[in-house]
Order: C-alpha cells, then sequence, then structure tokens
C-alpha cells in the first residue's frame, strides 16, 4: 500500500478525493426507513428478554454484588 | 472555471442527488415505527463498586471478551487491568507517554494496546512473566484517538491525522489506511461480523468503510460538532453516535441516514462516549456534565441517568454477557453499575 502523506494534500486533492467518494455515495441502493425501522425495532425487542440491565439481575446472580454485611431491604 | 470551482459544483450536484434519494425513502423515523412498543422500564442502577488506583484523569477503558477483566488507561501515565468481580488490580503496565488517549484488550486476552498524543500504539504482552511491549506501531502523523484488536495479529486504530489505519502486528506495519475523513478521527466501531468498521469525526461526520478493500462505503451527515463516540448495534444493521452537538444519533445502514435523535433540551453538554446493552435497546451516553444518561434506543427517551462521578464521565463500556455497565472519569475512578 503506497505511503499517503496525508499532511501533503492540497485543498484541490481534497475537493477530488470528495466527489470521487460522492460519485460511489450516489449510486447506493437505499432501503426503505419503515422496513429497517420494523427489523430493528423487532432484532432489539427479541433480545430484551436475555438482557440483564433491561429485565434486571437477581441479587443472587450478581457477580458485582458486595459480599457479606448487612443487607437493607 | 478553475478546477476548484469545478470539483464544488460537482460536488454540490452529488450531495443534493444523494439527498433525494435519502428523501424518497423516508417514509418514516424510528420513533414512529415503534411507536406501538412498550417503554423500556425506568433504568435505576447502583454503585456495585467504585474501582481507585489511578492518579489523574481516565480517559478510556474496554472489557476483556472475559467478562471480568477490563483495561484503563489515565493521564497517571499507567494501564491498569482489574479484576471487576473483586476490585483488585490485578496489573498495572507503565506507559512511556503519559498523555494516552484510548487502550483495547485483544479477544483472546493475551495482548492490551494503549496510544494518545505520542502518535503510537503500542501493543502489550500480558501473559509473558512479565509484562512485555511487543510492538510500537509508529506511522500515523496525528494523536492515536481510538484502537480495537481484530485478533491478536491485526488492530485497526483512528487518529487525529484524520485517518484510520489496519495493521499487521508480526510486522508492525500498516496494511491498510483509510482516508476520507477531512477532520481528525476520534473514534472507531467494528461490525459484528470483522468485514466493516465506522469511524466518527471532527468534521461532524460518521464513515461505514470496507475492513478488507480500504474504501469508504458510505458517509453519515446529521451531527453539527466532532463525533467522539460510535458504536454498532448488535445487528450490525445500525451505528449509534455521540458528539459535542450534545446528542446521540442512530443511523442505518441499509437506508444509509439518520432514523432517530437522542437529545433533551435540557441537556447541552457533549456526548463523551457511548456503550449498548446486550440487545441495543439502552444506550449507555457519557457527558462532560459529570452523568451518564440511559437511552431508549427505539423510543428516543431518557429512562435513567447514572450519577456519582465528580468530573466528565469520558469513557463507557458493556462487557459481552451484558451484565453491567463500566463508567470511567475524569475524576479518576471508574464505577461498575447494574
Amino acid at each position: 500500500m503506497p505511503v499517503i502523506n496525508v499532511e501533503e494534500l492540497t485543498d484541490l486533492d481534497k475537493a477530488k478525493m470528495e466527489v470521487t467518494q460522492l460519485k460511489t455515495e450516489v449510486k447506493l441502493e437505499r432501503a426503505k426507513v419503515s422496513k429497517c425501522c420494523e427489523e430493528i425495532s423487532e432484532y432489539i425487542q427479541s433480545g430484551a428478554d436475555e438482557d440483564p440491565l433491561v429485565k434486571g439481575i437477581p441479587e443472587e446472580k450478581n457477580p458485582f454484588k458486595e459480599k457479606g454485611g448487612c443487607v437493607i431491604c | 472555471m478553475g478546477e476548484m470551482e469545478q470539483m464544488k459544483k460537482e460536488a454540490e450536484a452529488l450531495k443534493t442527488q444523494i439527498e433525494a434519494a435519502r428523501k424518497a425513502v423516508h417514509d418514516t423515523d424510528m420513533a414512529s415505527a415503534a411507536a406501538g412498543v412498550a417503554p423500556a422500564p425506568q433504568v435505576q442502577l447502583k454503585t456495585r463498586k467504585t474501582l481507585k488506583g489511578h492518579l489523574a484523569k481516565i480517559y478510556a477503558m474496554h472489557w476483556s471478551t472475559d467478562n471480568r477483566l477490563m483495561v484503563s488507561a489515565s493521564q497517571d501515565g499507567k494501564l491498569l487491568i482489574w479484576d471487576s468481580h473483586s476490585g483488585n488490580k490485578v496489573n498495572a503496565v507503565p506507559l512511556k507517554s503519559s498523555w494516552v488517549m484510548t487502550c483495547a484488550y485483544a479477544p483472546s486476552g493475551n495482548l492490551v494496546a494503549s496510544g494518545g498524543l505520542d502518535n503510537m500504539c503500542t501493543v502489550y504482552n500480558l501473559k509473558t512473566p512479565v509484562i512485555k511491549t511487543v510492538k510500537e506501531l509508529d506511522a500515523h502523523t496525528g494523536y492515536l484517538s481510538c484502537a480495537r484488536f481484530l485478533s491478536d495479529t491485526e488492530i485497526l486504530t483512528s487518529s487525529g491525522d484524520t485517518t484510520c489505519a489496519l495493521w499487521d502486528l508480526e510486522t508492525g506495519k500498516q496494511k491498510t489506511v483509510f482516508l476520507n475523513h477531512v477532520g481528525d478521527c476520534m473514534c472507531l466501531s467494528l461490525s459484528p461480523d470483522m468485514n466493516s468498521f465506522v469511524s466518527g469525526a471532527c468534521d461532524s461526520l460518521a464513515k461505514l468503510w470496507d475492513v478488507r478493500d480500504g474504501q469508504c462505503k458510505q458517509t453519515f451527515q446529521g451531527h453539527t460538532s466532532d463525533i467522539n463516540a460510535i458504536s454498532f448495534i448488535p445487528s450490525g444493521n445500525a451505528i449509534i453516535t455521540g458528539s459535542d452537538d450534545c446528542t446521540c444519533k442512530m443511523y442505518d445502514i441499509r437506508a444509509d441516514q439518520e432514523v432517530i435523535c437522542y437529545q433533551d433540551a435540557a441537556l447541552n453538554s457533549g456526548v463523551t462516549s457511548l456503550a449498548l446493552s446486550t440487545s441495543g435497546r439502552l444506550i449507555f451516553a457519557g457527558y462532560d456534565d459529570f452523568n451518564c444518561n440511559i437511552w431508549d434506543s427505539l423510543k428516543g427517551e431518557k429512562v435513567g441517568v447514572l450519577s456519582g462521578h465528580d468530573n466528565r464521565v469520558s469513557c463507557t463500556g458493556v462487557p459481552e454477557d451484558g451484565m453491567c455497565v463500566c463508567t470511567g472519569s475524569w475524576d479518576s475512578f471508574l464505577k461498575i453499575w447494574n
């Protein structure tokens, strides 16, 4: 891989880089936001039951709880 | 027309086309799509451990994949390896340069890395009888803001020189340089399948890259200031970003746009760090105002806050098993909450 010296990039180099990148991105196929959000929402909800920070951790299964001493309920 | 003028004109035309394409698929947003979802319960987490040992501001922390050990980096010039269950320090690694900004734990647990204003990423072997420096990765021309191991033989770095790089740890050389940002790169996150990563920068953009071919695939706009924190959601189809503009955002990769913004009029501090719970439902975002706010990723609402630090929360991390969240602060302490 050629060594790119970032310090030597001129404003024109950067402008050309931007245009090249935009030409790549303009070709992207974009999915409908509704479909994407539905999938993300389903994925996240399906994991929530197993998510200890969402559902809570019973005291006896908590590896970080303080050991010994009195517990004020 | 000069070449520069021409480039600018072409760029504007392409940006207009891209905005139109994004608008064409923007038939809703996440909060509306998730309107029927029950809100996440109010989250009240307690501090289970306060890890004391650093003598100066903590800048970074990273969990080991064993869910128990973690590494933290402080400008007291040390990396500390902690056993989070006992709260004990397992190892201390003295740094050549105390101006550390990032640390990372290799998935194997064998190596850790650090880097900062020395512009280098230094890799240490934790498993030799005495902790040894195994490589000094020296090629960036700006500070090292973030590092993440792909394995014991490859590491990704982001730098203030505006590039990210993939390094071969056997040769110590850069295999690939990722150049497209026009501002300091501040953070990076590897996709769950490790074929791509996203970077956030001071140009207020997040970019998606192919790890192997070095190409920038997509650019996400919307933030109005530096992006300091970034993470893929567990499915790999969206990313969460945190910025100095005081907001976090979720961008969907397939829709190529922002789908929800996590903001509150009362919040006027920048976001320094973020971590997700295992399902992705909760976002733990650390702010300059000393708090870590907890957001419901689907509804966009704040569902809790972790208060307890006496200075900026600089780093947050959730281990793979999701059993807690760790916050690190400029107050020199790390706290474990669940």
